[in-house]
């Protein structure tokens, strides 16, 4: 059994949050430049190169690329010949969590009680961990910061088996379009398909954070993800939705086995800012 | 396109000068407010008292900043989802609100209040919180202070980018825009 502090992974757990808040990610910093390249509507390129600005600003001056400096969330893989002590993963996750908002000046943006008082936390957490156990001694870690306006205009739909793939493509192209400009488009659309009513929005969560463009390995699908991102990018929305070709950046499919009598759907948009990062202890 | 540099406050025939689809450089003063400041000033308005702020001539811009660093004016602070103020938004404009700055669509009712009384809707980049810090010379908070982020900002920009995406005869740049753009498929 190996062994990790609870030290160990706050140290190296802090520096990667600041990372994701301010230096966006290599392959979403090339897409969003290619999209300003071809972008037909003035007022789009415009403001495609207003991003460009804005990442660039971003890193170098260390300050958030986005106000919205999201509800941390952790995808973490243990393998399990790790044991971590001192505490639990969980306290690790929370702490650093507290520390990077608090010393990055990064925004709370966490309240306690969602129905009543609506009080903020104060440490922008607890964050939401997905933990998977795989074989091994290290842990990996992605971070993911997550923003609410794109997660406000995120849906979940259990459609008929039978409905097939036509009806998925149609859930998928309304939620983009009913959400227009609300989630800061070129967004990237990370879909889950199977599972069931917890796991397809999982599912989709964590195609969100597959490099961008990045085909899924079935070739049925990446041919899916490449029709579906066509169709979106003809919708017209476009750069902030104020019409154009830039509506998205990538549609990123992932799937899993369902009850013969499903065919659930999870949409999860996230705005242009598609930021995260990881790291291996 | 011409770009316009307005300077605030807005006068009503600054903002008649606007059409959808213009660029603009806005300089002045804004006040920022979002959801939990949006309800308190019409609970006020409603109770008939004063605001914290003087609703004249002024814009609002949706919006709750990062934590400001030290030496800076104010953290990155681009703007947030317009639709969630829209029940509030039409209380405000009655009351004398100018200009709103924020992202995404707004309501027929939002339109309706601006369209009688004389008010423009403009679209700052979201996402783009650090370029746009930039254009911020200062920040004070003037009410709310324990709404934290949600709390009432008076801000000083300098040559704020901003599209005007709904102007004050109700012309919609988010209807305008993506119907000129849309392929038959």
């Amino acid at each position: 059994m190996r062994e990790i502090t609870i030290e160990t992974i706050e140290k190296q757990v802090i520096p990667l949050c600041l990372t994701a808040a301010y230096d966006l990610p290599e392959d979403v910093r090339q897409a969003i430049a290619r999209a300003a390249d071809s972008e037909p509507s003035p007022l789009g390129r415009s403001m495609l190169n207003q991003l460009v600005e804005n990442y660039v600003i971003a890193a170098r001056d260390r300050v958030p690329i986005c106000q919205d400096t999201g509800v941390a969330i952790f995808f973490v893989d243990v393998g399990q010949e790790v044991r971590v002590t001192g505490g639990t993963l969980q306290d690790a996750l929370t702490n650093a969590t507290a520390a990077a908002w608090s010393s990055g000046y990064l925004r709370m943006s966490v309240v306690e009680d969602p129905m009543f008082a609506r009080k903020n936390t104060g440490i922008n957490g607890p964050p939401i961990i997905h933990i998977n156990l795989v074989p091994g001694d290290k842990i990996k870690i992605t971070m993911a910061p997550k923003g609410g306006g794109s997660e406000n205009m995120s849906r979940m739909a259990m459609l008929k088996p039978t409905a097939g793939a036509a009806a998925v493509a149609d859930f998928i192209f309304e939620t983009v379009v009913t959400a227009g400009g609300n989630p800061c488009p070129p967004i990237v659309v990370g879909v889950g398909v199977g599972g069931n009513f917890e796991t397809a929005p999982i599912l989709a969560k964590r195609a969100l954070i597959r490099p961008l463009g990045q085909p899924n390995p079935n070739y049925k699908y990446a041919d899916f993800e490449k029709m579906m991102l066509e169709r979106i990018n003809s919708s017209g929305v476009g750069p902030q939705g104020l019409g154009g070709r830039a509506t998205a950046l990538a549609v990123h499919i992932e799937h899993c086995q369902c009850h013969i009598a499903s065919l659930p759907v999870a949409v999860n948009l996230n705005c242009h800012a598609a930021r995260h990062a990881s790291l291996e202890i | 396109m011409a770009i316009h540099h307005i300077q605030t406050p807005l006068t009503p025939e600054a903002v008649s000068g606007l059409s959808t689809g213009d660029e603009v450089l806005l300089s002045g003063t804004i006040y920022t407010a979002r959801d939990q400041a949006h309800s308190r000033l019409c609970v006020l308005l409603d109770k008939g008292e004063a605001l914290p702020i003087d609703l004249k001539g002024t814009i609002i811009y949706f919006a709750g900043p990062t934590p400001t660093p030290p030496g800076k004016a104010v953290g990155s602070v681009g703007p947030t989802t317009s639709g969630r103020m829209d029940a509030f938004s039409p209380k405000l404009i009655r009351a004398g609100l100018k200009g709103m700055i924020g992202k995404g669509s707004r309501s027929p009712e939002v339109i309706e209040a601006m369209k009688s009384n004389g008010a423009v809707y403009f679209a700052a980049t979201g996402g783009a919180g650090a370029l746009i810090a930039q254009r911020v010379k200062s920040s004070t908070c003037v009410a709310y202070q324990e709404l934290g982020p949600e709390a009432i900002y008076k801000m000083e920009v300098q040559d704020f980018p901003l599209v005007v995406a709904i102007d004050s005869k109700g012309e919609n740049l988010y209807i305008r825009g993506p119907e000129e753009y849309r392929k038959q498929t």
